[in-house]
């Protein structure tokens, strides 16, 4: 993975002692909040519903196991002892202290990471493919790319103030893992003629207006990445919309303009851009993909692990759901999930970190990965090692096998922390994944993705869950609506909204009426939730979760 | 004929912890919902919020919320407001968690 420069890890520490002389004239009155509160969201600093929040960046969600081990270090010296992981491959503390925050963002420093750019209206943090480098079906890592993004939108001072923030995500492989066509740019790494490019997607978005990406480019050159990025944000940074904040991102533009009139002006600006440019970005990306060089494999015999799963029906199953295809024979992706049934989803404690970062060091070439569904991903574990892999998460209560399952549900912080929330999610995540778990069916539902969204924001991805559940405030009591049909690979669809929401004490009987419909709706066992969805269409699913014969009321009380 | 007014509390956020704090009758800041000023004229609410926003050395953010006479103190009336007062449902953890004033 990529070490900081000299140059790097002195522009971090500038920004510590620039944000530490904030906070110190913000304490002894020199700075108002109104002063203050930009420059802290500059460093992801934000104030929400009980105390602060600081929101760090795991750039394209790639960790080191010493990074790890620091995460852990702040989130039992400042902190409650725990950290969450977001759907924007970021980890949230959700108690720091003002006066602690340069301290902990110096700590974040010690070992390359930082806060910049988690917040405001900015280029945040770049996502990709949490599997990049390991993935059996990817053309290409995407990790030196995303990198080159990161520091060419660090502090870029063109693009400081946005009309709104701006998110980039990055997938190397035709299967998306990394949700590109809902994000402001999504970047598809493709081939023509065997030369490497993009096919480079704009104005996808979920939030209150929620959109799938256009395509601006079939094919972009790599050469011609940032030139082309930068006329993108250029063209976004005169035309996007000041005046309304709901209509500010830039997918609202390419609405109202069309994609056929921004791609004009991009490529009119395009030109322009690629010449200031002069290669510098070309040199210093082979300079950057030469740190990302696959780690040495090994030759190791997979017989324990086949034998393991012979054996061990428990294993069996983990390994059935949490272990996916690596490129190198021999190895394995491991997923760990952070949704063990009734725990709060992306939460891992300090002590669950370092066992993460030990098996990592131990098992998994130093690599760890944090996905945007919310899990921790070793992406490179011999097949042979993965038993004993296996026996050290279930002692860390890290052992839950329901990647892709029911219960490894997305869920947004909601009200329980977010000032912008008008309902809760967590709950309504522990009390569902409760409830498969008792009745003991998702192995059988088989890929199923529930997302959660706590307000209209929709930090859950809700209109991407093949069942997705948005919190409301309706006349000061929450309420949930539900939307089915969503997607966020490479077959994107934003779910339709299935009817009338439904109360907090309604929403979980709702799911498994859900659920247990398609059980009995599925042409046989390989058919998916949504590939039955996309046959039957709404009505049988809209059926189950509103029953003709039963009232409402009678459906609150089955609850 | 309008709306009647409603009784209010004021909240806010501690600078330097975040907690969230009420105003108290004395004009002292309280962490306990049960501690708040009910303020039940309008004058009067718009005055102490002028008065609390003032204060931007202590507190972030300060705002009415709707609050109604409990047994032992003014009491949330919206969940959100209820929320603020105990601490998130997931762990013990915020006021729910504390005994004691600081």
């Amino acid at each position: 993975m990529y070490d900081y420069t000299a140059f790097d890890a002195a522009f971090v520490r500038a920004r510590v002692a620039q944000f530490r002389a904030q906070v110190a004239r913000r304490l002894d009155g020199s700075l108002t909040e109104e002063e203050f509160k930009p420059l802290r969201l500059m460093n992801g600093l934000y104030l929400q519903l009980h105390a602060y929040m600081l929101r760090v960046a795991i750039p394209y969600g790639t960790l080191n196991p010493g990074q790890m081990r620091q995460l852990a270090m702040i989130a039992d010296r400042w902190d409650k002892g725990y950290g969450h992981f977001t759907t924007r491959q970021n980890v949230q503390f959700n108690w720091p202290r003002l006066h602690d925050v340069p301290d902990m963002l110096e700590a974040l420093a010690d070992v390359g990471m930082h806060a910049i750019q988690t917040s405001g209206n900015t280029i945040r943090n770049v996502t990709a493919d949490h599997f990049a480098g390991a993935a059996a079906d990817e053309i290409a890592d995407p990790r030196p790319v995303a990198e080159l993004i990161r520091q060419w939108s660090t502090d870029h001072p063109e693009f400081q103030f946005l009309p709104r923030k701006f998110k980039i995500a990055i997938t190397g492989s035709p299967n998306d893992r990394a949700v590109t066509r809902a994000h402001d740019i999504g970047l598809r790494m493709v081939t023509r003629d065997g030369a490497p490019g993009f096919e480079v997607i704009l104005g996808g978005g979920l939030g209150r207006t929620p959109m799938i990406g256009k395509v601006l480019r079939d094919f972009l050159p790599e050469a011609d990445l940032l030139p082309y990025l930068e006329a993108i944000l250029a063209t976004y940074n005169l035309l996007g919309r000041r005046d309304n904040k709901f209509k500010a991102r830039i997918k609202i533009t390419v609405h109202e303009h069309g994609i056929d009139a921004i791609r004009d002006l991009v490529e009119a600006e395009f030109p322009r851009r690629r010449a200031a440019f002069g290669g510098a970005d070309r040199d210093w990306l082979a300079a950057i993909a030469a740190q990302f060089a696959p780690p040495a494999f090994r030759d190791a015999d997979p017989a324990p692990y086949h034998a393991a799963r012979d054996a061990d029906p428990v294993f069996r199953a983990w390994t059935d759901t949490n272990v996916a295809a690596h490129r190198h024979p021999g190895y394995g992706i491991v997923s760990i999930s952070l949704k063990a049934h009734g725990a709060t989803p992306g939460d891992a404690t300090a002590a669950q970190m370092r066992v993460m970062a030990d098996l990592a060091e131990r098992h998994g070439h130093g690599a760890l990965r944090i996905s945007h569904e919310q899990n921790v991903i070793l992406p490179h574990v011999p097949l042979a090692e993965i038993p004993a892999v296996h026996a050290a998460l279930r002692d860390a209560g890290l052992g839950t096998a329901n990647i892709g399952l029911a219960s490894d549900i997305i869920a947004c912080p909601g009200m329980d922390y977010c000032s912008l929330a008008t309902a809760r999610s967590i709950p309504v995540a522990q009390d569902i994944a409760q409830r498969l778990d008792a009745l003991g069916i998702e192995q059988a539902a088989g890929p199923l993705k529930i997302k959660i969204s706590g307000c209209i924001n929709a930090c859950g991805h809700h209109h991407v869950g093949h069942i997705g559940i948005l919190g409301l405030d309706r006349a000061g009591v929450e309420n949930y609506q539900v939307t089915l049909g969503g997607d966020g690979t490479e077959t994107a669809a934003i779910g339709t909204r299935a009817g009338p929401g439904f109360a907090a004490d309604e929403i979980v009987p709702a799911v498994e009426r859900l659920i247990l419909a398609y059980l009995e709706l599925r042409d046989g066992p390989d058919e998916t939730f949504l590939e039955a969805y996309r046959r039957l269409g709404a009505a049988p699913f809209k059926a189950a979760l509103y029953p003709e014969s039963e009232p409402r009321k009678d459906r609150s009380r089955a609850a | 004929m309008s709306r009647p007014f409603t009784p209010q509390v004021v909240t806010a956020n501690a600078l330097v912890a975040g907690d969230v704090v009420y105003l108290t009758p004395d004009g002292h800041w309280s962490r306990h919902h049960a501690e708040a000023e009910l303020i039940e004229d309008p004058d009067r609410a718009a005055a102490r919020l002028a008065e609390a926003a003032a204060q931007t050395g202590t507190v972030v953010g300060a705002y009415l919320a709707e609050a109604r006479p409990g047994p032992a103190g003014p009491m949330p009336v919206h969940f959100r407001e209820l929320f603020r007062a105990q601490g998130p449902s997931n762990y013990p953890h915020g006021k729910q968690a504390e005994t004691r004033d600081v």
